[in-house]
């Protein structure tokens, strides 16, 4: 156990690597999916509601294997890292894209009545009554997505990234202690999600106060 | 008919840590009784209809259902299997129903007596007819809860206890939910039962109701009995002073 | 290289037996994962503290770890300790075990919803608390429960994609094969997304009827 943990530590900090570029990119991904699915452009709306349906309506493994195996046929040659950060990012913005969006249309609407008689022009009231709300409503539905990321990261050992679930399933497969091997990456997991946790909490209070 | 009681409460006590919700209270109803339970909100009435079954055990005293106490110190599984079979034999009636949202009417009302007396679907079938015939409900045994009115809603429920064919009824605000035009199809209900002799202990705010159907009736206040006799004394010349307080107040809400 | 959809069509009835096979897996896993969240859900709230706690020792870890890790550790762990499982086998225990632990917490929650006076109905009828619990409340707690476990069946679905790392030969390992064959893993991989996108339309359908069929009968 002593002897692989260095490993476990090592494959680790590319889950964490995974899962903060990924994490970064599915925000991006999910407040660009979010504003298309609230345009007034029906185009856009479009555009919005086929990324989540399909994204959402087919396996996350397949999409990074679409994109890793699939993409050089397409002009697209990416090591299996980045195409593991790009497919885990672009899937989880879809998931985020329903919550940034639940989170906006679940701000009363007397509000922006309000801000609207008040004078504010629409942008304005978006910018400055209803997205400071919102976001204080999807702190912690977005912690629900990010805790599904770092688990989800885990999928990207079947394009062979050395992070901890191939890690650890190396080691299952060759030692004889398979349960150790798997408690001392799951002990490594949870570390992560909870580490993780107490941040969204933190971030959670401090949008609280206001 | 033999003068021993059908629910014979003896001492009864309960207290939530120092605060007692019922205080020495004896109370025996015999066969075929009709016995009426009034007095202001926590008053603790409710509190013992409730002990009667054992919904809410006492912290000292006795309830026994003819020979058999029904809060006998047991081991837990042997408690559990003893008060289930007490409680078949005690009907009770609730203020919000309680009837199974996800049953119709007729589950509702056969559920108990298929899973407790054996009977076959047929006969728990006959058993439901009967049950709302007597409760005039007969055309709704396929409905849901949700697709009843309040009165109807309660009208099921105290078929569903009948068909357990319990040897006393408990009534626990049966009406107190109801809007006031469907109080009466219950009240009708329940004087039915009382020409046929079902021995009752009702828990109620209808002082009407009380004067018209009951043989006894128990004054209530902080957890003790303050005065008890036949409806006529009771209603027309109480004795106690928080008794005349209680019904001057309840009785002008009615009249 | 460009890029040839002409090629899917010969391995069409291939794919198909995978797409079967994705469907037999996801119904057998989500049975599992209804059944075992049920138990799990009745253990969490009324078992015996002895028996509760290795529960929720089990639960946090299935909670917390990826799907994929204990896939490995239900296939490649238990060969190590002797215990040989097909590999459809383990995939079903797997995907049962992990929804079933997800589905208990909704359960679990759905539990505690049910009104107090329905338990008071049940037993003040003579009911034991087994009984109550069998025909009063879980009822109605899977009542309240359906659509979210119904979403959870929806991402088991897409997650059974992961037991062909395990060597089943569902959908995705199917598509694997063609694409061995023909070097062409962009125009397999997007047939195959096309196929679970077709299942999940067609799951989400069923699970929209049962929800209405509940709503009525309420």
């Amino acid at each position: 156990m002593i002897r692989v943990f260095p490993f476990f530590l090592e494959a680790a900090w590319v889950t964490i690597q995974l899962a903060v570029l990924s994490g970064a990119m599915g925000l991006a991904c999910g407040a660009l999916g979010a504003a298309a699915r609230l345009s007034r452009s029906p185009a856009l709306r479009f555009a919005g509601a086929a990324y989540v349906s399909v994204i959402r309506g087919t396996p996350a493994l397949i999409q990074v294997f679409i994109l890793y195996f699939g993409g050089p046929q397409v002009g697209i040659q990416l090591d299996a890292f980045e195409a593991g950060v790009l497919a885990l990012g672009f899937n989880i913005g879809a998931y985020m894209t329903e919550t940034m969006r639940g989170a906006i249309i679940s701000v009363d609407r007397g509000q922006t009545e309000a801000a609207r008689t008040l004078g504010l022009s629409r942008f304005e009231t978006f910018r400055s009554v209803t997205l400071p709300q919102a976001l204080r409503l999807m702190i912690r539905p977005l912690g629900v997505n990010i805790n599904a990321l770092i688990k989800g990261t885990a999928l990207v050992a079947a394009i062979s990234v050395v992070e901890l679930t191939y890690t650890a399933q190396r080691y299952i497969g060759s030692t004889y202690k398979p349960f150790e091997m798997f408690l001392l990456a799951g002990v490594l997991y949870m570390a992560i999600i909870y580490v993780t946790g107490l941040g969204v909490n933190w971030l959670d209070r401090r949008a609280a106060l206001r | 008919m033999t003068d021993r009681p059908i629910i014979d409460i003896r001492h009864a006590a309960k207290s939530y840590g120092t605060l007692e919700v019922l205080k020495d209270i004896s109370l025996q109803v015999k066969k075929g009784q009709i016995v009426a339970i009034i007095g202001p909100s926590g008053s603790g009435k409710s509190t013992l209809l409730r002990a009667i079954n054992d919904l809410d055990p006492l912290t000292s005293g006795e309830v026994w259902l003819e020979d058999a106490q029904v809060n006998k110190k047991l081991p837990t599984r042997q408690y559990e299997a003893h008060i289930n079979s007490v409680r078949q034999n005690i009907g009770m009636v609730f203020q919000h129903f309680n009837l199974f949202p996800h049953l119709n009417v007729r589950d509702n009302i056969t559920l108990a007596p298929k899973m407790l007396k054996g009977i076959s679907k047929a006969e728990a079938d006959q058993l439901a007819v009967e049950q709302l015939n007597k409760v005039g409900l007969l055309d709704r045994i396929d409905y849901y809860p949700s697709q009843l009115s309040g009165g109807q809603k309660q009208r099921v429920a105290i078929a569903r206890a009948l068909a357990m064919k319990p040897k006393v009824m408990l009534f626990d605000e049966a009406t107190s939910a109801l809007d006031p035009e469907l109080v009466e199809e219950v009240n009708l209900v329940m004087k039915q039962l009382a020409e046929e002799h079902m021995t009752m202990i009702i828990v109620t705010h209808e002082m009407g109701f009380a004067q018209d159907v009951c043989d006894r009736v128990l004054f209530m206040d902080q957890g003790v009995v303050v005065e008890e006799g036949p409806p006529e004394v009771i209603f027309k010349t109480p004795a106690n002073e928080r008794t005349k307080n209680f019904l001057r107040k309840h009785l002008k809400g009615q009249n | 290289m460009g890029l040839d959809f002409t090629v899917v069509p010969p391995f069409a009835g291939a794919l198909l037996t995978g797409a079967l096979w994705t469907i037999a897996i996801t119904v057998s896993g989500a049975v599992l994962s209804f059944f075992g969240g049920i138990v799990f859900a009745v253990i969490a709230l009324y078992a015996p503290l002895v028996v509760r706690l290795p529960f929720r020792l089990f639960a946090w870890l299935f909670m917390g770890t990826p799907l994929l890790l204990q896939l490995f550790l239900i296939y490649f762990g238990l060969i190590q300790i002797g215990v040989d499982l097909p590999a459809f086998v383990a995939g079903v225990i797997g995907l049962g075990l992990h929804f079933a632990v997800y589905n208990s917490d909704i359960i679990q929650a759905g539990i505690r919803a049910v009104d107090i006076g329905q338990y008071e109905g049940a037993r003040t009828l003579g009911l034991s608390r087994l009984q109550t619990l069998r025909k009063v409340v879980v009822p109605q707690a899977i009542r309240s429960v359906v659509p979210p476990i119904g979403n959870n069946m929806i991402a088991l679905l897409k997650d059974s994609a992961l037991v062909s790392v395990i060597g089943v030969a569902e959908l995705t390992l199917s598509s694997q094969m063609a694409i061995s064959r023909t070097f062409r893993p962009f125009e397999f991989y997007v047939a195959a997304a096309a196929c679970y996108y077709v299942i999940n339309l067609g799951l989400e359908a069923g699970l929209r009827r049962i929800e209405r069929r509940i709503q009525i009968a309420r």
